[in-house]
């Protein structure tokens, strides 16, 4: 993929003079997180370092962290917590596993995982694609706010808790409490759902529905029919509070 | 015959006027009551502190001549970019939404000529706030409301929300009557429905976590922006020293008075520990840690005047926070809209009903006439008025006691009016040299 594999380490000037299409390369095996991070934030696709690669994360909690900028970033390895946290416009491509928190937060852009997921993917995020090649586990897309989540595998357990806008779209099957207190967020699932929290409910799939679908399985590299998806939202009855409905917390 | 005197009508302590009408509410209603502010019964205080000025063993500081300084600098641990502070009192953080937007920004303009800082509360951050705010603290809350990363770069600290004195392990609601198009655009959440505030954050559970977390936030924010932690007054020391630990700048800590916009009233009253129990073991643990002073301890839950500026700096305190006082400057419970009031039930200083947003003082209400009550510049130099004069007054103590610094205060000054405080506190009954729970009594 790289025509020419440029290392910026602790001490290098980040300014490379690298063609279009070059990987520079951040190594964290000698370069701390803190020049990662801050290399990144400030890279300028103006001079052409519009694409990365970081060897070595090992684990590393914050990585590729609140960027803004249209770059691309590709993470040869698995992280730690919140990878591509508060993310806006780049894409972030881990090739691993995460740890708790990925794109926690996500404005826009896209984030994909091409192993698993820890607990809080895309938490609260307001815009963006996250895409979960493998598993993800509890409470994914907590309290989402408009982004997108695409996992291809399973999700755990109080997944799309509080979620308010965006769409949530599971290939595999969902753990229980799915969609508990829900708000306005869209929850497609192909597979099971152990079961549903509360004030959420299977609704109808209707047309407009069905082309959300369709276009987020396409961006995400999904290979599945949309027809097969049920889709699960709010009942609404949880809006405003009614000593009626408490018992249904 | 000879007549029988009737004994005086008695009422039962237990079952007073208050409790039977609180009964009967909720026989009628099925619901609990919701309120707005802090604790309203008597907890011991800073009244029950007095300061016991200079004489033969102590030499005072000429009140009209000689300097006492005032400033401090929040976040000197580990920001690149501490805070600095003219006068040692904060602007607490209250939300846009529970508040109106004139609220908001005439708290900013009072916080600025002051020279202080304002912070911002659940539901994002404003322009008419940070317009109007020299300095201005970002609430990170568990809603994660209206948070986006320009914003983080744009405040000048952040401030990690665990909890607050009136609600320690409490949420919060705001209601749909206060959800405009505004308020909720800024929440990403339809119009007239009630917003809840989760009671915990939803990516990190513990201190473990939340030292991750503020790695997050600090790289994101290139290390340059203070980190607060803010708790609710609960387990003072423990909860100081597990913040230290998760890597705060400064920890404000709030006692049970502190208020809120809207929670249960069961909640304020019966959870949390008093602001003047808090204050010893959280220094207690800072200083066990060598961090007294270097990160910094802010304060707040019922202060009120300039003496309660002063005890709460000579118990340890770097600053203190105000949020209830703050409002009442600006007109809060103002007696000149009295007769509305009582249209509402209720008398002026007593009104708590904050989350129905019909406040006639136009301040925790998004009722655009009743809004346009609030003049923000008016307001703000009200503000600014009130903050001199408790710069003032706790100038003045300390004077009296001899310091050309503020935070020269110390728990030596003080005694106690009672045993409970003189137990909170730590510091001797008056006239005795007994402090309770010290050298085994």
């Amino acid at each position: 993929m790289a025509s020419a594999l440029k290392q910026v380490a602790a001490g290098d000037t980040v300014s490379l003079q690298a063609g279009l299409n070059d990987l520079l390369t951040l190594d964290m095996a000698v370069t701390e997180l803190r020049e990662v991070n801050a290399t990144l934030q400030t890279a300028s696709i103006e001079t052409n370092d519009d694409s990365w690669q970081i060897l070595n994360p090992r684990g590393s909690h914050a990585v590729a962290v609140g960027l803004d900028v249209p770059i691309k970033v590709i993470v040869k390895g698995s992280t730690g917590y919140y990878c591509a946290g508060m993310n806006k416009q780049a894409t972030v491509h881990v090739e691993g596993s995460v740890g708790p928190g990925v794109a926690e937060n996500m404005m826009s852009g896209m984030v994909i995982v091409d192993g698993d997921a820890s607990q809080y993917a895309g938490a609260t995020g307001h815009g963006g694609l996250l895409v979960v090649k493998g598993n993800a586990s509890s409470r994914c897309g907590i309290s989402m706010k408009g982004i997108d989540i695409v996992v291809h595998g399973n999700i755990g357990h109080m997944s799309a808790f509080m979620a308010q806008k965006g769409n949530l779209v599971v290939l595999g099957d969902a753990g229980s409490a799915l969609g508990d207190s829900i708000y306005e967020a869209r929850l497609f699932v192909h597979g099971s759902v152990k079961s549903l929290g509360a004030d959420c409910i299977e609704k109808e799939m209707r047309p407009g529905h069905l082309e959300i679908l369709s276009d987020l399985l396409v961006r995400a590299g999904a290979d599945a029919d949309p027809t097969e998806f049920k889709r699960y939202g709010s009942a609404r009855k949880l809006y405003n509070f009614n000593i009626d409905h408490a018992g249904e917390y | 015959m000879e007549h029988t005197h009737p004994t005086i009508p008695r009422q039962s302590w237990t079952f007073s006027n208050e409790i039977n009408s609180e009964i009967r509410r909720a026989a009628s209603s099925g619901i609990y009551d919701i309120r707005g502010g802090g604790a309203k019964r008597r907890v011991p205080h800073f009244d029950d502190l007095l300061f016991m000025g200079a004489s033969m063993s102590r030499y005072p500081l000429e009140g009209y001549r000689e300097k006492c300084e005032t400033n401090v600098t929040l976040g000197t641990r580990f920001a690149k970019t501490p805070i600095e502070l003219a006068i040692p009192i904060t602007l607490a953080g209250m939300s846009f939404g529970s508040l109106s937007g004139p609220a908001k920004e005439a708290l900013g303009r009072g916080a600025t000529l002051a020279g202080t800082s304002t912070t911002t509360g659940d539901g994002g951050m404003t322009e008419e706030e940070r317009g109007h705010s020299k300095l201005l603290v970002y609430q990170y809350l568990p809603s994660r409301y209206g948070m986006n990363p320009d914003d983080l770069r744009r405040a000048d600290a952040i401030e990690v929300v665990v909890g607050q004195g009136a609600k320690p392990g409490g949420g919060g609601m705001l209601l749909g009557q206060k959800i405009t198009e505004r308020v909720a655009g800024m929440r990403d959440l339809p119009v007239g429905i009630d917003q809840r505030s989760a009671c915990r954050h939803p990516d990190w559970t513990g201190p473990d976590d939340l030292e991750i977390k503020i790695l997050e936030l600090r790289e994101i924010t290139s290390w340059e922006k203070p980190i607060y932690i803010k708790i609710g007054g609960s387990r003072p020391y423990y909860d100081t020293a597990l913040s230290v630990k998760a890597g705060a700048d400064v920890i404000v800590l709030d006692g049970m008075q502190g208020g809120t916009a809207a929670t249960q009233d069961v909640f304020i009253e019966h959870v949390g520990t008093p602001t003047l129990a808090c204050i010893r073991p959280a220094v207690k643990a800072l200083q066990e840690l060598g961090l007294h002073r270097k990160v910094q301890l802010i304060v707040s839950g019922g202060i009120r005047t300039g003496a309660d500026v002063a005890k709460a700096l000579a118990l340890g305190a770097d600053a203190v926070s105000i949020g209830t006082a703050a409002l009442v400057a600006i007109g809060d419970n103002d007696p000149k809209w009295e007769a509305e009031y009582q249209k509402l039930g209720t008398t002026a200083g007593a009104y708590d009903d904050w989350h129905e947003g019909r406040d006639p003082a136009g301040i925790t209400t998004q009722d655009p006439e009743l809004m346009a009550r609030l003049d923000p510049v008016d307001a703000g130099r009200r503000l600014r008025n009130y903050l001199n004069v408790l710069t003032l007054e706790c100038q003045t103590l300390a004077r009296a006691c001899g310091k050309s610094h503020v935070h020269n205060l110390e728990p030596e000054d003080l005694c106690a009016l009672t045993i409970e405080a003189a137990a909170m506190a730590q510091v001797p009954l008056a006239g005795t040299n007994w402090i309770p729970g010290q050298n085994g009594f």
